[in-house]
């Protein structure tokens, strides 16, 4: 059977967490911090959107780019928020979320043995999906520079001629973001070196500490960047699956041309959802965000007074946090917490090389859920010293 | 709306100290804004909500709406009899609204003759009250934010990237 499937899939590496996934599908009355998605419910007006459209008889294919009218309130939405002008009818691509946005822009750019510089930890699609493209992925280890990319580390990959970088920020798994300044020293490097961003920025909205600039803002990095964000985060929208792309006319050309054989359209009734969203969904954002932001200051408070260090993340919804003081990996804690006091976390092995004795925490959960988690981590933890 | 009020109207049995958590307040800052609001009154008081549809039957209660027409009084318009009214102990809310009738009364009672009772004894005696009519509630859906349904279980898959 196994000479069945393609050399490229073969090859590529499974990933070393299944199992642990598998054993937390198993149990039951297991208190997750190990979502990657909002807990929130897609707010009321949006998924009334979604069956109205239903009712109607709205089943059909839309155009492959996807509805014009979501296209025009995304390019409306960005030119009064950030000043950004993309055309709705060359420059934005409707996608299956962010995810097909990723896939799209390698596969539309990438020839054989082009090399795509992926900062880690980073979510887990990148370097796999830059693979089935052709590509090869640089990994840019940031564990010694408290998970933040600066162009002093990217100075150190020069010398591969990277096509392109995939750029997530707020990062998942670790929470990290970049001020304008930052992202502006970061432009100047990719414009002297000629380095497309492709800039995943699915958690914008989530940015706590400071604004969130969109790279495409920055002073003459629009023709070099492929702009990719969603609905999931930000409205609670992942199952719907929407995204968009706004890039360069010919890249949003090239890749609606692989959309258009591969996916057609996204599905009519999320885009409808989606177009909700914009009319009525800003005010759940806000809501959302300042519920997520006292979570967040409650959340790493506690961990770091059980001892369990990490940074503040400056977005997104996810602590990662150093183990290594509890005398265990990444990937043993998370299962003794598992099996001992039902609490699942992510273990950062999932994210790339080098995150041994990290795991990951999602605070996308209720109050009281995390209240629990922490008592429960109290526990373990105190019984890990007793039988140290 | 003060993230203080935000929180306590979701959760009013949160402590302060945790709200200061959250908030990344000094403790003592958040009681005292507390303790301000209850004494300006924006804080009114700290309660259950509580599902009586789940209570054993000889506690129950039932809850009625009446529409209240009334012939204002000089001076004082609607406010002295409303104040006649609402201090009856089985009103639980009084309103005075725009519309076809005046005041929204709403009343709770052991049973529907006590609601009756209220209403043909007290309420229609006033002799400021022009005519009532009695709307007894069903079934409640969602009560003050809160949907009166059993939780449901968590929709989403235990782990995810």
């Amino acid at each position: 059977m196994k000479n069945i499937i393609s050399k490229k899939v073969q090859d590529m590496q499974p990933s070393g967490i299944r199992a642990f996934f598998d054993l937390v599908l198993g149990m039951k009355d297991v208190i997750s911090l190990g979502v990657g998605e909002p807990d929130f419910v897609t707010p009321w007006p949006i998924r009334e959107a979604g069956i109205s459209s239903l009712e109607q008889g709205f089943t059909s294919y839309t155009s492959n780019k996807g509805l014009y009218k979501l296209r025009l309130s995304i390019s409306r939405y960005l030119k009064n928020k950030h000043g950004l002008e993309y055309s709705p009818d060359e420059e934005i691509l409707i996608t299956v979320g962010v995810s097909e946005g990723v896939d799209l822009v390698l596969r539309s750019i990438i020839n054989p043995g082009d090399k795509v510089l992926v900062p880690q930890p980073s979510y887990v699609s990148y370097g796999p999906m830059t693979e089935l493209a052709g590509g090869v992925p640089i990994y840019i280890d940031t564990t010694k520079n408290n998970f933040k990319l600066t162009p002093k580390l990217l100075e150190k990959y020069v010398h591969e001629k990277p096509k392109a970088i995939i750029l997530n920020y707020p990062v998942n798994p670790t929470g990290v973001s970049y001020t304008k300044k930052e992202l502006s020293e970061f432009n100047k490097f990719f414009l002297k070196h000629k380095i497309i961003c492709i800039s995943d920025e699915v958690y914008g909205d989530l940015t706590y500490d400071f604004e969130h600039t969109p790279f495409a803002t920055l002073s003459g990095a629009k023709s070099n960047t492929v702009f990719l964000d969603g609905f999931s985060k930000s409205y609670a929208m992942t199952g719907w699956r929407v995204g968009f792309a706004c890039a360069p006319k010919e890249i949003i050309a090239a890749m609606t041309k692989i959309h258009q054989y591969t996916i057609m359209c996204v599905p009519i009734t999320s885009q409808m959802a989606a177009c909700e969203a914009f009319v009525t969904g800003r005010r759940s954002v806000e809501e959302m965000k300042r519920e997520y932001r006292r979570r967040r200051e409650f959340f790493i408070g506690k961990l770091n007074e059980l001892g369990l260090e990490c940074d503040k993340p400056e977005g997104a919804f996810y602590a990662f946090v150093c183990v290594k003081k509890s005398g265990l990996n990444g990937m043993d804690f998370a299962q003794k917490l598992l099996k001992e006091q039902k609490v699942a976390v992510v273990p950062g092995s999932a994210f790339g090389e080098n995150l041994e004795n990290y795991v990951r925490m999602s605070y996308a959960s209720s109050f009281d859920n995390l209240k629990e988690a922490l008592n429960r981590m109290e526990v373990f933890l105190k019984g890990l010293k007793k039988h140290g | 709306m003060d993230e203080i009020l935000e929180i306590l109207e979701k959760d009013g049995r949160i402590p302060a100290e945790t709200i200061a958590k959250m908030l990344k307040k000094k403790p003592q800052s958040v009681k005292d804004a507390i303790k301000k609001y209850e004494k300006d009154g924006v804080i009114l008081k700290y309660k259950a909500v509580v599902n009586k549809d789940l209570i054993r039957d000889e506690d129950s209660h039932v809850r009625a709406l009446i529409e209240v027409n009334i012939v204002p009084q000089k001076d004082f318009g609607f406010d002295k009899i409303a104040e006649r009214i609402y201090s009856f102990p089985e009103v639980s809310s009084c309103y005075l609204i725009s519309g076809t009738y005046d005041l929204l009364v709403i009343i709770e009672g052991k049973n529907i003759h006590t609601v009756s009772n209220f209403v043909a004894e007290k309420l229609s005696c006033l002799e400021n009250v022009r005519g009532t009519a009695t709307h007894f509630l069903l079934k409640k859906y969602k009560e003050d934010g809160v949907i009166l349904k059993h939780k449901e279980e968590n929709k989403r898959i235990a782990i995810s990237y």
